[in-house]
Order: structure tokens, then sequence, then C-alpha cells
């Protein structure tokens, strides 16, 4: 009590003796406000070079509120809720192949780009690179070429959520190697283990839930994701949704946008569920 | 501790022991067979409905290998600057439709952070005003998320018309969604004392979240939205797909008209860009960190 009330009797003194730290730092305030300047002056230039004018706003509205009404009441014909049951089993099932396949191939390079497993600096900056770009094209980009190159259908779906998470997953994974604990690789390598052993045995145990618990959030994400894979022609829900919209069948667009969001809080919540308990468990 | 004669094999407690091991091991192996079966069959299944089997993966492969070398130029070592000139041939053109882009992930990333910040700081249990509109806010958050951003441009090109408007639109509604749920994730995570003294000071509630609430979760708000930014800008780069607006359109013509040298130009363009966001938004990022650590 008796030191905070010296503290402050001092204040004054303080202040005088190191001005600086007291003093308002006028080029500091006039680059703040030039900062925030500038991003309203770009915000304002994108809002009057994309039109935003308050009319088109309002009779968008307008358009979209007839649409909602005209989404009352869904389709619940059993054909066509099978049909896009159907469907959703078709995205459900080319996210968790995809994803599968993903984790497993991000796996190698992930140690590559690790700094403590690979301690070749131009090759781990070359594997990086690469695992850029994989994850700098986005998956309907990917899509859109693999469509061309295997045909229309679920597989080209499959082959761009592997690739393009190839590169997310690595970089993930890498992330957790080279967040973990060395002292069991080096117990490994004190009792004669190999490069090879060393990983196997001190690193991927530790890392092992993190791996999991990642390729879980990314099957959510690709879950999400594949449903819109399809408006480009690879298979699953999202060509039934762009077909439906593109013929303004609103109560079938309806209908999927709800099987949709049922969909992804399931796998939301499963895998919550399992992330949860690999976490506890550890 | 056990006293020796407990110990020897024989005793009763380590019969006891072994039952327990082995009952141990048994429901270990168990838990491993039926994990493993469930997930070979839903591997099998999902495999079976997605068309994935290896037959049509080795069919598919050289075909990829095939499309993939159609799409790279050809660069000669004396001719370079020839035919880069020929590769990039509508480079100003391209220059602009990324700048479009860019823009668009700007514009819709402040749009869909305003409506997150006001209903982050409703949709936390923590602060929100009232537990009614905390439910709603967090509803309403819900859905705007689930929704994938393309789906919203394809119903908003309908509604407001081709052009970047629908795109920007779409991408602040997903955005707001997903920022809207972190924001409030973050807020639910501060200390409460500061919102405590200004209540008992009379402070109402708009005031508390400014002036108790705002400034805790500040930086991590701006590092939550650079974040965002840099997926937006991948989001921009596709919603020409939809007629959406940005460079997406150019690569769709490019990728269905079979005009292959344009595809590599532009995936090229794209990714660099992409790249150069993502470090720019990481020094930024690194420079609010540091700034907080340091104060």
């Amino acid at each position: 009590m008796t030191s905070l009330c010296r503290d402050e009797r001092s204040m004054v003194d303080i202040e005088r003796r190191h001005p600086e730290v007291f003093a308002v730092s006028w080029r500091r305030h006039w680059l703040q406000g030039v900062a925030w300047g500038t991003a309203l002056a770009v915000l304002i230039y994108g809002l009057v070079v994309f039109d935003f004018s308050p009319v088109r706003i309002w009779n968008g509205l307008g358009q979209l509120g007839m649409l909602l009404r005209f989404m009352v009441p869904p389709a619940t014909d059993p054909a066509v809720v099978w049909e896009f049951l159907k469907a959703i089993f078709e995205t459900l099932s080319m996210a968790f192949v995809g994803t599968l396949f993903a984790a497993l191939l991000a796996t190698p390079f992930a140690l590559l780009s690790a700094r403590n497993v690979f301690r070749f600096r131009l090759g781990r900056f070359g594997v990086r690179r690469g695992m850029d770009f994989l994850r700098g094209v986005d998956q309907l980009v990917w899509a859109l070429v693999f469509v061309r190159a295997v045909g229309l259908g679920p597989l080209a779906g499959v082959l761009a959520i592997i690739i393009s998470d190839i590169g997310t997953l690595a970089k993930l994974f890498s992330e957790a190697v080279e967040g973990c604990d060395r002292k069991p690789g080096e117990g490994v390598a004190a009792s004669g283990g190999n490069a090879l052993q060393c990983t196997r045995f001190g690193i991927l145990p530790q890392v092992l839930p993190m791996f999991i618990s990642s390729t879980l959030y990314i099957f959510e994400s690709n879950v999400r994701s594949a449903t819109i894979l399809v408006i480009v022609g690879a298979g699953g829900i999202g060509y039934q949704l762009s077909e439906r919209i593109r013929g303004h069948h609103w109560e079938e667009v309806a209908t999927i946008l709800i099987l949709i969001l049922v969909t992804v809080y399931l796998i939301d919540w499963v895998s919550g569920k399992i992330r949860g308990r690999l976490i506890e468990g550890e | 501790m056990m006293s020796s004669q407990h110990d020897h094999p024989g005793s009763t407690a380590w019969q006891d022991f072994c039952a327990q091991q082995q009952r141990a091991r048994v429901e270990k192996y168990r838990v491993w067979i039926v994990g493993g079966g469930v997930f070979l069959a839903l591997f099998l299944t999902s495999a079976y409905l997605s068309h994935f089997s290896p037959g049509r993966i080795a069919e598919g492969l050289p075909k990829v290998h095939e499309y993939i070398v159609k799409i790279l130029p050809e660069i000669g070592v004396t001719t370079f600057r020839d035919d880069m000139a020929y590769w990039f041939y509508a480079f100003p053109d391209w220059m602009l439709l990324l700048a479009e882009t860019l823009l668009m992930a700007y514009v819709a990333t402040l749009l869909g952070t305003l409506g997150a910040i006001v209903l982050g700081f409703v949709a936390a249990r923590n602060v929100g005003p009232s537990r009614g509109l905390t439910i709603l806010a967090r509803r309403l958050l819900e859905i705007a998320r689930t929704v994938p951003d393309l789906v919203y441009a394809l119903i908003f090109v309908f509604a407001f018309g081709l052009g970047p408007l629908a795109g920007i639109l779409a991408i602040a509604v997903h955005s707001m969604g997903a920022s809207g749920k972190l924001f409030s994730e973050a807020i639910e995570n501060i200390d409460l004392k500061p919102l405590d003294g200004l209540k008992a000071a009379g402070a109402n509630w708009m005031q508390g979240m400014r002036f108790a609430v705002f400034p805790l979760v500040a930086p991590s708000l701006v590092s939550y939205s650079l974040w965002r930014f840099e997926i937006n800008v991948r989001t921009a780069t596709v919603m020409g797909i939809v007629g959406a607006g940005g460079i997406g359109q150019e690569l769709i013509t490019a990728i269905r008209m079979l005009y292959y040298e344009d595809v590599s130009a532009l995936i090229l363009l794209i990714v660099i860009t992409v790249s150069l966001t993502d470090m720019l938004c990481e020094r930024i990022r690194h420079g609010f960190i540091g700034k907080e650590n340091l104060s």
C-alpha cells in the first residue's frame, strides 16, 4: 500500500525524468490517421466502382424476398428428396476419400518441410513453395482442371480435394511437427536409432493426435466445399443445386439448402465429439 | 506399496492383476477391430460412391499429365522475350482484373467484418444484451457460414444481376458468419472485470462494449480479419466462375474454350497474387502482435 502511494506521488517526477515515454507522438498519430484515411478511401472507391447504389441493393433485396417466398414450402416429394439424399452421400464420400488420401500423402511432405526433421534448407524451401502452390490455387480451379482431364463426375472432385488439401494439411502438419518436443527423438537416437526410427518413435506419437484433429477439421471444411465443387460438374449435391437454381425450381433449392445445413451440422457435431475425445485423451 | 509376498506369481493379487491386464488388452483389440472395421466399411462405400478405383485413377493420371503438358507454354532460351510476350499477351487486362479481384475481397472483408463485429457482440454468451437476441444472432451466424459462399453467389447473381456486386455480397455474408463465430468466441474468453467496473460506474450496454470489451478483443479482431482477407482473396478469384466478377471469369473462359496457355498464365498470376497477399498480411499481423507484446 505504501509503495503504491509513493509511486503515485512520484509520477510527476517520473514524467519529468522520462519525457519521451509520456510525450504524445504526433508522428504516430499522423501515420495512423493516414492509414485509416487510405483504408476508408479504398473502401469508398470500391463501393463506387462496384456500383453499390441504394436503389440496386433495394431492388436486389426485393428479388431475394421474392425468392424466399418461392422457397416456402420446400419440396417434400419423396422421389426428389431421395435423389438429393443420394447426392449428399456422394458429396460426403468425395470429402471422405479426398481427405483421407490428402492426409496420407501430406504426411511425407509435412516431414520434409519441418525444420527439425529435414535439415537440408534448400530442399525444405522447395517443398514449402510447392505446397504453397497447391494451396494458392483454389479447390474449384483444380476441379475445373481435373474435369477437363478425367471427365465429368465425382472422381474429378476427389482429385481436386486431394491435391489442394495436400498443400493445406502439409502446412498444418509441419507446424505441429515443428512445435513438438525433441527429447524423445534424442532418446531414440541415443539408443542407436537411425533418422527414420527417430521420426517414427520420437516424433510421430507426439503429433498423431494433432494430425488427426486437423484432418477432421479439414474434413468438415471439405464437406462444405465438396457441395460446391460440383457447380463445375464434379458430381454430388452441388450439381443438383446449380441445376435447380438455373431452372428456377426454388422450392427444391430450399430442400437442398436445408439438407446441406443438416448434414454440415451433423458432421461438425460428430467430428467435434471425436476431436474433443482425442484432445482430452492426450 | 505392496508387500513382497503379494508380488510372487500365484498370489491372488497377481492373478487379479493378470486378469485385469488381459481384459484391458481384449478391450483394446476390440476397439481397434470394431473401429478399423467401421472405418474400412466407410472407406469402401465412399470409394465406390465417388468412383475412386485404382483402374480409374490409372486411366486418369496420364490424362492429367497430358493436360498439364498442354497448358504449359513453349519458352526457348533464345526467344525468351517473345515467348513471354506471347504467353502473357493480355497482361494489362489481366492485371486490371486482378486489381478488381483484390478490391472485391477488400470491400467484402470490411463489410463482413463490420457485420461480424455487431453480431459477434450480440452472440457472445457472457456479454450479450439478452438471451433471446443472443440465440437469434448465433443462429444467423450459423446459417451465414454453413451455406458455402458460391451458393450465395449463385443466388445473389440471380437477385442482384451479374457482376462483382453479387460476388462481394456473397463473400461478405459468408465471412460475416465465419468471423462472427470467432469474434464471439474471443469475447467469451475475456476477463469480465473491466466490464463490471464500468457497469458499477453506471455505463449502459453500448458503453460497456465500447470501453471494456472492445479494447480487449481488438488485437484478435484485427488478426482474424487479416486472416479472413487472405481467404477472401482466394474466394474472389473463383467468384467469376458463377458470373460474380473478378479474374475467375477469364479463367473459366480459358478452360472451357481450351485456350491452353492462357490457363497456365492465369493460374500463375493468381498464385503469385495470393502468395503476395498472404506474405503481406503475415507481416502486418506480426507487426500488430509484436506491438501488443511490447506494451
